[in-house]
């Protein structure tokens, strides 16, 4: 049993911001609450029958009255509403050069996948004072990634990547949980979320992630390729070079790749931007989106074939397609890794609540 | 305590046998919907409201010892943060069961079906539902709904919650999602019928005199009720229907594998499942102003605005079902539309709550078993709706959502408030169901034990939940266990406190003492007639004079003193009042 403690540790921007709004909400109730009990208790002990007390011209009704009962409570809750909101709002405005990092949920752990190339599964490090872009996707049901010491949590959907920003501003240990029952291990779908000095993390970056906990950690091997070297791989082993042309001349039977993202695409149905949802649905429903002037050539879909973590690593790729710097190579065969978590039930809970981090 | 009911007004008791005509004997008892028949027949075949009431009475109060025995096995399993006894799978089981049992099968029908078939008719004047062959036959559907939902529970089990979330429930789960579905789908039919039911009833079949704004506020609030039932119960059928098209045909509606969209389901779930909380709720708002009227026999202070702020709830109820998806891919401009609508509902909460402090200003307080559920109702309903607020609140609820902060807050507001206001309207109107008085101080002990036991159940959530603990968890963090323990402890007393009342009014039924019309002496139409009522609840037409809950001659069933059998001396003005009245009543009857 820990020791008694009534709130998290505040470890990032937003939840410092978040917690005194925590503070004002509490001081609010605590009011009404006093307000509410008091007079509640004091009328019927006073007024209790068998009392001789004056109950002449008790009112049935005072529209000043109510209307002041209301205005003021409405009143006070739009100013929560205003607050809580503006707070709300800056978890959708991206912090300036923001590291963008990948999140896959399935069922049941987290698989992480930096652009640097290197992985973890149910870890996450992070430098203090950074900013960072989750990028998230699920691959079966919908989890929720939430660590409490953030005050934050989003919705991992399958088939929609959803976005979090978090700057985490204290160095500590925090839970990792899915937040979303998502079957039978959901309560134990999680882990660390670790946020390392900078110094640490440098650290931490040069030894690739080697971590002496971690039973469901994965050891990310030294020099490992990045995403967009994976990517290249996977590129060249499902053949798209076949088809799609990467140096910026027309190909024979696709459009080229090569600095697509972010533009506008003219598609046979709509014109959209190619951002990351696009990147990935082309390769899954692929009848959905047929570019202008390619109808006869549609693309063989790849549902069921590419995982989410592929595809992540072939949209990393297909990024890093800008024309301008030197594209990045394949690096032959690149193992998935997503099941290296723990082997057993017992594992995964002492790694999340039993272990070594609670003697 | 004496009940024996002695009217000092001479004459009065004479004045009011005028008129009536002779009341048929039964076994040395006047004649009433109990003891007029007695054999299986009579009662599976009734038409009678009362006698429908009693038959969901029961059946809804096996479904809450189900669901309550679920509880407490999770409970016990959570004293410890490596679980005691379960898999993992058998508590994802129990807390599905638990939640499908509570929402579907006792929550929403419960004051319905109960305290309101039996209540509205008598209250308005009215001899039965405007369709007794419906109502009885919503008794059916909500047993064959229940059968279904129990027998895939206990052939198996579903692991999915009684949210249904999708693409869990349509792809994933493997336990028999189906059959409880249909379940839930076929209860939702028994509350639609019943729902229809009270609107028709209420609109149509009023006792002369009786109008609008002279009904009892408990009629108001099951007329907001019934209009969201008939509004929201169909989408969730037709939503519970598409995930089980999906599930059995494979059809894509919502798993984004066949095509579909997971997050619409929710929201087509919320759409009801939000204005569902509202059905949970606002009849037990309209309880509580029963139950203030009649321990402090004042009316309802601000009448109207109470009325309106019930509609008000039932309105408001269809416009923020997204604030249950802050954390999903919804539009950031979405969710601000639907946090400051989510807002706005505290107001008309907060009116009630000051209105029946208002109503309490300057009323001869009575403290009553009754009076003791509907104070605590006051309290655990104003805390369950204040820490609403921190959900509403878009950027708090992105570290609640899905905690136990949320489990503690509906739980302050289901248990905390439908429930203890179901068991005050039972124990207010009991001995006019039955004829019989329950023992009031076991009952005082009680309504306490049920208080104590409730917040020391659910306050320690609230904590736990702040510190981050997410729901729905089997194994959670050592950090946690303290406060679940003590959850798990006050959980106990909490079922000690529901376990008493069931042996006690089950006691009564016999042993009880035997009540005349008004043992409380409170004001309404209920309360001018017979206890037991007979079948068709009124032996001459009911006719209205008075305003809601205005103690006269006429609107206490010539009763017009207090339980004590006195009049109350400390309202002069009202003594006169009622003097006058009934003098008037002599002269007009000379």
């Amino acid at each position: 049993m820990g020791e008694l403690s009534f709130t998290p540790v505040a470890a990032s921007e937003f939840a410092q911001n978040v917690d005194l709004l925590f503070i004002a909400l509490f001081l609010l109730t605590v009011l009404f609450c006093v307000i509410v009990f008091a007079l509640t208790i004091g009328f019927v002990a006073y007024y209790r029958r068998g009392n001789k007390v004056n109950r002449k011209n008790a009112p049935d009704h005072n529209v000043f009255l109510e209307l002041f009962w209301s205005v003021i409570p409405l009143g006070m809750a739009l100013v929560i509403f205003v607050w809580a909101t503006q707070l709300f709002a800056t978890t959708f405005a991206p912090p300036k050069n923001s590291k963008e990092i990948f999140v896959i949920g399935k069922q049941w752990m987290w698989h992480i996948q930096h652009s640097n190339g290197r992985r973890e599964n149910n870890e996450l490090h992070l430098s203090v004072g950074e900013p960072i872009k989750l990028t998230m996707i699920s691959q079966d049901v919908i989890h929720a990634f939430f660590v409490p010491e953030f005050r934050i949590q989003r919705h991992v959907e399958p088939g929609n990547y959803t976005v979090m920003y978090v700057t985490p501003t204290k160095p500590g240990k925090y839970h990792l949980y899915c937040n979303m029952y998502c079957g039978t291990q959901h309560s134990q779908m999680g882990g660390w979320v670790y946020v390392l000095s900078k110094k640490d993390y440098a650290d931490w970056a040069v030894k690739g992630g080697s971590k002496p906990v971690a039973v469901g950690g994965y050891d990310t091997k030294l020099g490992a390729p990045s995403l967009a070297q994976q990517g290249a791989s996977l590129f060249e082993k499902y053949d798209c070079a076949g088809c799609h042309n990467t140096e910026g001349v027309k190909a024979k039977r696709a459009p080229s790749l090569t600095g697509i993202y972010g533009t506008v695409r003219n598609l046979t149905n709509a014109n959209v931007i190619a951002d990351d949802a696009y990147l990935r649905n082309v390769l899954i429903n692929t009848d959905q989106y047929v570019l202008k002037g390619w109808e006869g050539n549609i693309m063989p879909s790849y549902k069921n074939i590419l995982k989410e973590e592929e595809i992540l690593a072939i949209n990393a790729y297909v990024k890093s397609l800008d024309g301008k710097s030197v594209p990045v190579t394949p690096v032959g065969e690149v193992g998935t890794d997503a099941n290296n978590a723990a082997d057993t039930e017992n594992q995964q809970w002492r790694y999340m609540y039993g272990g070594e981090q609670y003697k | 305590m004496s009940i024996a009911v002695k009217s000092k007004t001479g004459g009065s008791e004479h004045t009011h046998a005028k008129g009536t005509h002779q009341q048929a004997m039964v076994d040395g008892e006047p004649e009433n919907y109990l003891n007029t028949a007695h054999t299986v027949k009579s009662w599976l075949l009734t038409t009678d409201h009362k006698r429908i009431a009693l038959l969901y009475l029961i059946s809804i109060s096996v479904f809450f010892a189900l669901g309550g025995l679920a509880a407490g096995v999770m409970r016990a399993e959570l004293t410890g943060p490596h679980g005691q006894f379960l898999s993992s799978e058998s508590y994802n089981k129990m807390f599905s069961a638990h939640g499908i049992i509570m929402v579907f099968f006792f929550l929403v029908p419960v004051v319905p079906a109960t305290l309101g078939n039996f209540m509205i008719p008598i209250m308005i004047g009215a001899r039965d539902l405007a369709f007794p062959r419906l109502n009885l036959f919503s008794w059916y559907l909500y047993l064959a709904g229940g059968t279904c939902a129990l027998l895939s529970i206990l052939g198996g089990g579903v692991d999915t919650g009684w949210t249904f979330y999708t693409p869990y429930s349509s792809i994933y789960s493997n336990g028999n999602v189906a059959l409880a579905i249909v379940g839930a789908f076929i209860a939702g039919f028994s509350s639609i019928t019943t729902g229809i039911n009270f609107v028709v009833t209420i609109h149509k079949m009023r006792a002369p005199g009786m109008s609008w704004f002279k009904l009892p506020l408990f009629v108001w609030a099951m007329y907001a009720t019934s209009v969201i039932i008939l509004l929201g119960t169909p989408v969730v059928a037709i939503t519970l229907l598409l995930v089980l098209v999906e599930r059995t045909l494979g059809i894509g509606i919502f798993s984004p594998e066949l095509g579909g969209d997971p997050v619409l389901f929710q929201h087509m779930f919320w759409f009801y499942s939000h204005p569902a909380v509202y059905i949970m709720m606002l009849p037990g708002l309209g309880i509580i102003n029963e139950i203030i009227a009649a321990n402090t026999r004042r009316k309802i202070f601000g009448y109207e605005f109470v009325a309106f702020s019930s509609i008000a709830i039932a309105v408001f109820g269809f416009l923020v079902w997204g604030h249950h998806m802050f954390a999903t891919s919804q539009s950031m401009y979405s969710s601000i539309v639907f946090s400051v609508i989510s807002f706005l509902v505290a107001i008309p909460s907060a009116i009630k709550v000051f209105n029946w402090i208002a109503t309490i200003y300057k009323g001869s307080v009575a403290l009553t078993s009754h009076m003791y559920y509907a104070l605590s109702f006051i309290g655990l309903f104003t805390i369950g709706g204040l820490t609403g607020l921190y959900l509403a609140a878009l950027a708090a609820d992105l570290h609640l959502t899905a905690t136990y902060f949320v489990v503690a807050h509906f739980h302050y507001i289901m248990v905390g408030g439908a429930l203890t206001a179901f068991l005050g309207g039972l124990h207010l109107w009991w001995p006019k169901m039955t004829g019989r008085m329950y023992n009031e101080e076991l009952a005082k002990i009680g309504a306490l034990l049920t208080f104590v036991g409730f917040n020391m159940t659910f306050f320690p959530q609230f904590i736990v939940g702040y510190l981050g603990m997410p729901r729905r968890y089997h194994y959670y963090a050592p950090e946690y266990q303290i406060w679940n323990v003590m959850s798990s402890l006050g959980a106990t007393i909490l079922g000690v406190g529901f376990l008493l009342p069931v042996l006690y009014l089950l006691h009564s039924l016999k042993n009880g003492e035997k009540v005349g019309k008004n043992p409380w002496g409170a004001a309404g139409l209920e309360w001018t007639i017979q206890s037991p009522p007979v079948t068709t609840n009124f032996t001459e037409t009911a006719i209205v004079t008075w305003d809601a809950y205005e103690i006269t001659f006429e609107s206490t069933g010539g009763v017009l003193n207090s339980p004590e059998g006195e009049m109350i001396p400390e309202m002069p003005e009202l003594d006169r009042a009622l003097q006058a009245n009934s003098a008037n009543r002599e002269e007009v009857a000379r």
